[in-house]
Order: structure tokens, then C-alpha cells, then sequence
């Protein structure tokens, strides 16, 4: 495996957008970056006037070769950093980001003889770095099969609507929403949280040897895992990651 | 090399002293682990050191009867959250490095689950690190290392290797399983030695 060097990059912002009504997704411009892998993450640092800092985590929803880092940035209500970035930073701005970071949550198309199944297990905005796997997987067109789970409290909090959509129309990744306060008309199951039935259902059979991705608060992180092993899922093929703080 | 970004100002009162850089003040105590959690039966939990010599092996019970202390200290862990004035209850390394002759001056920590993190013998004696077996005055709990985690504060937390079931040692400083995904070989949050 090649390690990317990672490094303080100077970023610029190219676009804001919406993502849902609580969350922006920021493109940046990082002309020095390396570029990074599927789920990889970044360190992002604020500097106000008098020389004070702050940095966050987060993860990277684009990946590859390229310079344009995709992140979405869901707004911790009495947090620091995420309502500056959701409010308040505009295109043409500069920040600071550190990365690319995490050799382990990630996700590289593997050799062609040896197509793995993966499932991606989304909680809330942790669908950020699943999504780029996700993408990851079709851009490569690889043979593994993905499928992604992902849990949200209503249609409108799903991050990467129109892509994931685009995905799963393609059949490059097939596609669970499970809806915990409000579902579309069309849904096929009424708004409630996961449960172990509804996961052991809806992901891919322990049989089929799959690697899985989980990411999204603690104790959904917590309870999916749980869910996993009682399924036959082996430890060592679960791989999480979980966002909390500010 | 820093520059200020527009229209930041923070939201801090005032900086604690006792922060390293690059680290926020939380209230609470969040998770961060690469795997499921493993599930341990306290009564068979055994802790093992291996060294050149041999291995010696403790039960709770026994390990907990080298003396247990209560220590406060303050925790950072590299996703840039510190959490300050952390009770602890555990069993010094001093005390279980008083049984064990070695001449290596590193130790491959091993937990339930798989995962490894090294660490300078140093970095572990003179009353740095413990093996603990309760926080904020409960057994830790699963999620948080239960039954027992290594705790070594003066390093970014991932070094306070979580389901601990021994520590190897070694005549080099050879990297776990953090340090080969990215995180720095040595881990000290004053010097930001974050990643590679």
C-alpha cells in the first residue's frame, strides 16, 4: 500500500451549498493536496486575529487523485467550529486542513481477482465517508458488490440525496433508507429506528464474507456492531467509526 | 504555517492552561474505536507481560492486590478533545514492573479484539501509567475498555490501550496497529505528535 503524505494544506473555498437544513457541504480547492482514499478524514483549523485556534475532524466525502475535497458539515448546535463553517464561511475563503488522514476506515478497489463484498452502515451524517466509498466503488467499476444501510431521521436529513439515488439507480450500490421519525409515502416500512431484525434482513449475509463499514454515533455504532456479531459477523471484518463532540 | 480565517473569532471564555494544543474541553467522555466492542467476562480476564524471560500472569484479583491507587488526571485524545480532572482507579505499572526483569526498553500492548499499540518502557514507570479498572468512581464499562484498559495520560488516549490483555516487550519501538494507520509512533499531545 502507498501511503499518501499528509501535510497542513492551505484550502480555498469553491462552493457552499446546502446539504440538508441543518448541514453545508463545502468543495475546496487544495492545490498541494495529495489526494486520499475512501474514507479517509482531514484536521481542519480556524485562526481568529489573536492568534487562537481550533481544529475538528472530519471526514472527506470525495476521494482519488484530485485536488477538490468534498466535505459536509453537519452543525453541532452550541459547537465552535461547525456553525462557523455552516453559517458563516463563504466562497473565496481560506482555512487550513491537515491530511489526509486514517490508513484503516478506508476503502481501495481491490485487485481484480478478488472482488470482496462490502456493506456500509450509515448513521445520520456518518454517511460521509461511506459515500465516498461508495462513489469510490462505481467510479472504479470494480466487481464487489455494496450495499449501503443507511439510517436518518427523515428524507430531507439524507446527506448525498441526489447521489446516493443516482447510485443506486445505476446498481452500482444497492440501497436501504430506514427512516427513524418520518418516511416518504413511498417507503415500504413506517418511520422507526433499525433493530437487529430489520439489519440482519437488509445486509449482506455473514456467508457471503463481507467487509463492513460502520459509521454514525456511538450507540448506533454500538448497537449495529452488537447486531453484526449476533449475526455471524466475525470482529475482525467490522470496521467502525463514530463522530460525537463539538 | 497559520493564517487568520475570516470572520473566526471562537467561542472560547478562557484557555485552560492545562490544554495542549489544538484540543477542546468536553464535558463528557466520547468512544473512539476501530472495531466492535469485544465482549469480556471479567472473571476469566487475565493479564499477561511477556518478556524474554517469560511470562507472568496476573488474575484481577491478584493484579488488583498489588495495590490498587486513585489517581486524578487530565486525558487528550488525538481527535482533539481533552477531558480534565478524570478520577481513576487502577494498579501502577511501577508495581507490576517490580515482578518483571527485562532488558528491552519497549512494550507491544495487546487487547481482546486484536489491537496493539506500542509504548517506550519509559513512557510507562515512574508512576506514568496504570492499568485501570474504574473511571469516574464506576467499572468501566465495555464500550469505555471494561474490564480493564492501560492508562498512560501524558499520550493522546489511544495509547491507553482499551480491553488490555498483556503487554509484550521488546528491544525496539515497533509500531502498532494505530501507529501503522496513521498515528504517530510516539503520541506526546504537548508536541502535537498526532499522525505520521
Amino acid at each position: 500500500m502507498t501511503r499518501r503524505p499528509t501535510a497542513w494544506h492551505t484550502a480555498t473555498v469553491v462552493d457552499v451549498r446546502p446539504e440538508t437544513p441543518t448541514a453545508k457541504r463545502l468543495d475546496l480547492d487544495v492545490p498541494t493536496w495529495p489526494g486520499n482514499d475512501a474514507g479517509a478524514h482531514l484536521d481542519l483549523r480556524l485562526t481568529a486575529p489573536d492568534g487562537y485556534q481550533a481544529s475538528r475532524s472530519y471526514s472527506i466525502a470525495s476521494s482519488g487523485d484530485g485536488t477538490r475535497v468534498v466535505l459536509a458539515v453537519d452543525e453541532v448546535p452550541d459547537g465552535e467550529v461547525s456553525p462557523f463553517l455552516v453559517h458563516d464561511l463563504r466562497v473565496g475563503d481560506e482555512i487550513e486542513v491537515h491530511g489526509p488522514l486514517g490508513a484503516f476506515f478506508v476503502w481501495m478497489p481491490p485487485a481484480d481477482d478478488d472482488p470482496r463484498p462490502v456493506q456500509l452502515i450509515a448513521g445520520g451524517s456518518g454517511v460521509v465517508p461511506l459515500y465516498a466509498m461508495a462513489r469510490a466503488h462505481a467510479v472504479a467499476g470494480d466487481a464487489s458488490e455494496f450495499r449501503l444501510l443507511y439510517s436518518v431521521r427523515t428524507p430531507d436529513d439524507v446527506f448525498f440525496r441526489d447521489e446516493i439515488a443516482a447510485l443506486a439507480e445505476s446498481g452500482a450500490v444497492d440501497l436501504d433508507l430506514v427512516f427513524t421519525r418520518s418516511s416518504p409515502p413511498e417507503a415500504s416500512f413506517p418511520p422507526g429506528r433499525l433493530t437487529a431484525e430489520r439489519l440482519r434482513d437488509a445486509v449482506v449475509p455473514a456467508a457471503h464474507n463481507p467487509r463492513v463499514y460502520v459509521c454514525g454515533p456511538t450507540p448506533f455504532v454500538e448497537a449495529v456492531s452488537r447486531w453484526l456479531l449476533d449475526a455471524g459477523h466475525r470482529p475482525g471484518d467490522i470496521r467502525t467509526e463514530r463522530f460525537g463532540g463539538s | 504555517m497559520s493564517f487568520i480565517t475570516r470572520g473566526f473569532s471562537g467561542r472560547r471564555a478562557e484557555r485552560d492552561p492545562r490544554l495542549p494544543p489544538g484540543q477542546t474541553l468536553v464535558g463528557d467522555w466520547p468512544v473512539l474505536s476501530a472495531g466492535p466492542t469485544p465482549e469480556i467476562d471479567a472473571d476469566e480476564w487475565e493479564f499477561v507481560v511477556r518478556t524474554e524471560n517469560g511470562d507472568h500472569r496476573w488474575k484481577t484479583a491478584q493484579l488488583q492486590a498489588l495495590g490498587m491507587e486513585d489517581i486524578t488526571v487530565d486525558i487528550h485524545c488525538v481527535t482533539h478533545w481533552t477531558k480534565l480532572d478524570m478520577p481513576w482507579r487502577g494498579v501502577s505499572l511501577d508495581r507490576i514492573f517490580d515482578e518483571v526483569e527485562t532488558a528491552h526498553d519497549f512494550v507491544m500492548a495487546h487487547s481482546y479484539g486484536g489491537y496493539t499499540t506500542n509504548v517506550p518502557l519509559e513512557d510507562l514507570l515512574d508512576g506514568k501509567s496504570w492499568i485501570a479498572f474504574e473511571a469516574d468512581g464506576e467499572p468501566l464499562t465495555p464500550e469505555h475498555g471494561g474490564p480493564a484498559r492501560l492508562l498512560v495520560p501524558h499520550l493522546y488516549f489511544w495509547k491507553s490501550a482499551k480491553w488490555v490483555r498483556g503487554l509484550v516487550t521488546m528491544p525496539d519501538d515497533d509500531p502498532g496497529f494505530w501507529e501503522q494507520n496513521g498515528y504517530h509512533l510516539h503520541g506526546d499531545p504537548w508536541q502535537e505528535e498526532r499522525y505520521w
